[in-house]
Formats: C-alpha cells, structure tokens, sequence
C-alpha cells in the first residue's frame, strides 16, 4: 500500500498539472490523468527506477457515456514492472466529440496493436501512431462497435458487399 | 534486411485458409527471392464481438463465451473471468475448489502445448509426433468430459467455485495419466530434441531479444524462451498456486528453438503441479456458500427450497457487482490472459476488455521473420502457439 502512495505521489512531484486523482480499490491503484501529459506520464513512470514500468500489459478504451452520463471516452491503460512486480492503472479521460490523445507507441512497442484496436472499436485517435488503421473490423466497416450507441443487432449498410464486388472486377 | 531491388519483390497471400496459420490468420508477405521483405498480419476473421456481448449479458452467462477465446485452454479462460469477478465482488474461493482448478488448469495447460507440439512438428515435417500427442490428448479429453461433461467448451469454473465436485474414479485416472506422461514426454524428446532436421530448422529462427521481448509485451513460454524469468503462477500467486513446488524455465537465445524446449519443460512442470495438487487436495466445499453470487450446490436443488430459490434468482436475476472496476490475470498456456471488467452495479457487466496473450504475441512476428526465409514463417508461426479464437474475440 505504501508503494502505491510513493508511485501516484512521484508522478505528481514531477508533473503537479498531470496527476488529476488517484484511488484504490480492490488493492489496485488507479491514477486518474490529465490528456495532454500522458506520453510524459508514461515515459516518466517507464523510466525512473522506483517504477520501472517496463510492461504495458493492456490499453483499451472505454466508453463512459452510460455510466455518468458525461459524453467522453476513457483510454485505460494497465502497466506492468517486470523488475519490482507491480501493477498500476493510468486511466485518461477524452471527450467523445473529439476523441485524440498522443501514442505511446514510442514507449511500449506493444502499444501499436491495442491502440489501432481501440481506434477500432471506439475511433479514438492516437496521434503519431505509425499505422492507425482497422484491425479486427473488415475493410470498409462503417461505425465502431463497443461504443455504446451502436446496435448489438443488425446489419452493415450494404458498403461490404460493394467493396467486395468492386474487388472483383 | 531491406530490398535493395525493388522491382523483384513479389507479394505473396498466404491464409486465411492455410494449414500452417493455425486457423485464419493471414500474411501479406513480400519477398525477394525466398526471402522475407516484409510481413503484415491481417486479422479479424474470427470476430464474434465477444467484448460487445458480454455487455449483454449477466455475469454468469458470459462463462461460456469464455471457453471460445483460446479454444484449445477452455480451462483457463473460464479461470481469468472467474477470478475477476470474485475480485470484483471480493469473495474468497474454498481450499478445495482452488486445488480442483490448479489441476483442471495445469492438464489443460498439458493438453495445449500438447496440440502446439503436434502442429509445430507437423508443420516442419516431424509426423510421429502429431500421432503421439493426439493419443495423450485423447486421455485428457476423457478425463475433462468425466468432470465437465463436455470435450472442448468445458464452462466448468464458476464464480465462486466450480460446477461440481471430481467424479469417482477421476483421481485414479489422473495419477495413471501423470504416472505414463513423464515417459510419453522423454518419446517426444528422442524424436526431436536432438534430431538434426528440427535442430537445423529451429536453431537461431525467429530470435527476438529480451529487451524487445518485454518492450513488444510478449509474455508466456515466448517470453520465457527469450530468458525473462516471468511467470503469473510465480510474480502474483493465484489460487494456491503459491503452496505447490515448480520451477519457473527459461531459455537462452530466444529462437524456436529455445521455445520448444521450455515448453516441453513446463509440460513437466505441470504433470508435477498435477500430482501436488491432487496429493494434497483438501476435503471441503467445492464452490462458495453464498447465496446471492455463487450458484447452489446441484444436488441441493433437489432437498432444498432456499437452494432452488437461490438457483432461480441467480440465474434469472443476475448478480449485482458493486460500482467499481478491476483487472485479473492469470498464467494460460499462451501467457499472461487479462480481464479488466467495468461494473456499473448492474447485473449487466458494464465493459469487459480481455487481454488475450496470442493478440500480443503475433505483433511481434514481422520482427522475427524479416531477413528469413519463407520456410522459417512456418516455423515462427507455429513457436508463436498462437489460437486465432482469442486474437480475434
């Protein structure tokens, strides 16, 4: 417990604007920050020794509209130290009219496929991103999936079927 | 390597429908000559939305959904929901459940690599030891149908517990099971480990550095095989998987080589893990006394009221997380397996993101066949162990 204090409390000495809140629950330690500093953050939090954060186990999207009602997204990302064996969430809030935030693919090399999966599902934008596109959709899919206006049922407009035919010609 | 003649370069198709992608996967290889420009997977084939259903569903209904991510390790998918859901509502497991999971996970870990093992060798021309590892799988399958009735999606681990208590007979069945694969494995061992073609096709294949094992997130027996002494049974304990004695393998240089042997290393590990498991296995309660979460005891339904109605209102109602959200990872036979679940307090999960091992592993195979060749694609492909099911969800 005392090590999740020194985590929040070092990335707040470093970027006071940064650190928005931080809580606990369930014994994983939560750090609520601000969309402009998260490629710091997490070069901060990758490279100094007492975080060590060398693992980006995940990073996902999620879409916040029904469960306060705000309209913004919330990029979540769980970090990983191999060498001190801890684990933190930093979790960033976007709005969902203008949903960018900054890679962090220049961090974590395994950030490139959770980031063109969350643009995916959710159509965040990661700027500098090396290769933004579609990964799990096909090609021409209209809409992204997990976000919560979009229907659990129904059928793609008939864009798949042109794009499928226009490859055959 | 770069293409120093571009006008030779020639872009290749190879899958979805191809035997050695392991379901469909498929490369846009560009080659020069025979050997390997550039390599881009191309996914998705298999996406069923499960992230999106599970958003659907209460929290029970989604165990199922569960066992079609890695279809070859049903066990231990159903193990990292289970456990992230107890987290979520903060809920301790009976000794004896925990026991019964460390040894359904770890012959479901035996009964995964076993498959890797068949395939990989198939696909570098190794035939006898895809009839060898299917006749052991077959053992497995039969002890899993005699626990959860089925073969392949097995749903058999409950929030709370599991579905039911080991059959009679299951443990004698196990131990002669645990007693002759230490044996089967030394066959497996003679026909490749020191076999000249698989040395010449493996060694010095696919390498990735440690460094770049950890930055690209690999984790597993692929981050193992590259020397990062890294396991979710070791670092954060789950399950009890703190009271059994196992060692943790490593390789050295990181090549197909290195994965092969420590996976052949944790099979034995984990034939290991078996036998502690069911030496030590406590008597007790096989899943929670908690009325309004877990699911009765089946054979209660048929003596008690409340147990029906706590059946009935489980089932129909749901369970009710508190507001809060929660991620749990265990060790499947692919590597780390996430589940980072949203409650909003509803019997609906809210958001469900699953972290499956094989969607991060294959990121980092354009690293390691660019500069090889084509043939060592097929080799790489099949040291990834990757299982399209959970790449794609």
């Amino acid at each position: 417990m005392t090590e999740d204090i020194t985590i929040g409390k070092k990335l707040k000495a470093k970027f006071p604007e940064a650190v928005i809140d931080g809580k606990t629950f369930r014994g994983e330690l939560t750090i609520n920050i601000h969309k402009d500093f998260i490629q710091k953050a997490a070069g901060f939090l990758y490279e100094d020794n007492e975080t060590a954060f060398d693992y980006l186990s995940d990073l996902c999207g999620v879409d916040l509209s029904r469960l306060d009602g705000s309209n913004n997204f919330e990029v979540v990302y769980h970090l990983y130290s191999m060498k001190l064996n801890h684990r933190v969430r930093l979790k960033v809030k976007i709005p969902a009219s203008n949903p960018s935030i900054d890679t962090v693919t220049n961090v974590w090399k395994t950030a490139d496929w959770h980031e063109r999966e969350a643009y995916d599902m959710f159509g965040i934008i990661f700027n500098g991103h090396p290769n933004l596109q579609r990964i799990l959709t096909p090609e021409g899919f209209k809409g992204h999936p997990l976000r919560k206006d979009y229907p659990l049922k129904g059928r793609q407009p008939e864009t798949l079927r042109g794009i499928y035919r226009e490859g055959k010609q | 390597m770069t293409a120093t003649t571009t006008e030779q370069v020639m872009t290749i198709n190879m899958g979805p429908q191809h035997p050695s992608t392991h379901g469909v996967l498929r490369l846009l290889l560009e080659l020069d000559g025979e050997t390997v420009v550039k390599a881009t997977p191309d996914i998705g084939y298999l996406h069923r939305g499960i992230e999106k259903l599970a958003e659907h569903k209460t929290y029970h209904q989604f165990i199922p959904l569960t066992d079609r991510l890695d279809y070859l390790a049903p066990m231990s998918n159903n193990m990292g929901y289970a456990l992230a859901v107890e987290k979520l509502l903060d809920i301790e497991v009976p000794k004896r459940s925990q026991y019964i999971r460390v040894i359904m996970c770890e012959l479901t870990r035996i009964s995964s690599h076993l498959l890797w093992l068949a395939t990989h060798a198939l696909d570098i021309g190794a035939m006898t030891v895809f009839f060898y590892c299917f006749r052991e799988r077959e053992t497995l399958n039969d002890l899993f149908e005699m626990v959860a009735g089925a073969r392949m999606n097995l749903s058999y681990i409950r929030i709370g517990g599991v579905a039911r208590d080991l059959p009679g007979g299951f443990i004698e069945k196990t131990r002669d099971f645990v007693n002759a694969f230490m044996g089967r494995l030394k066959d497996y061992e003679t026909l490749l480990t020191k076999n000249k073609i698989w040395l010449m096709r493996t060694k010095g294949v696919g390498v990735v550095s440690a460094e770049d094992a950890i930055n690209y997130g690999l984790s597993g027996p692929c981050i193992r095989g590259s020397g990062v002494k890294w396991d979710v049974r070791k670092s954060e304990p789950y399950s009890s998987y703190d009271e059994m004695d196992f060692i943790v393998p490593v390789g050295e240089n990181g090549d197909v080589y290195d994965r092969y042997l420590v996976r052949l290393e944790e099979m034995r590990q984990s034939n290991e893990i078996v036998r502690q498991a069911m030496d030590d296995i406590p008597d007790g309660e096989y899943i929670a006394d908690i009325p309004d979460v877990a699911l009765p005891k089946k054979e209660d339904l048929k003596q008690s009221m409340e147990s029906l109605i706590h059946h009935f209102k489980v089932v129909t109602g749901g369970i009710c997380p508190p507001v809060g959200e929660v991620y749990a990872c265990v060790e499947a036979p692919k590597g780390e397996l996430g589940y980072y679940i949203v409650s909003d307090g509803t019997k609906n999960p809210y958001r469900i993101k699953i972290r499956p091992p094989s969607f991060v592993n294959l990121e980092v195979l354009e690293k390691m066949v660019v500069g090889s060749l084509l043939a060592d694609v097929v080799a790489v492909i099949g040291s990834l162990d990757i299982v399209l099911g959970e790449i794609d969800r």
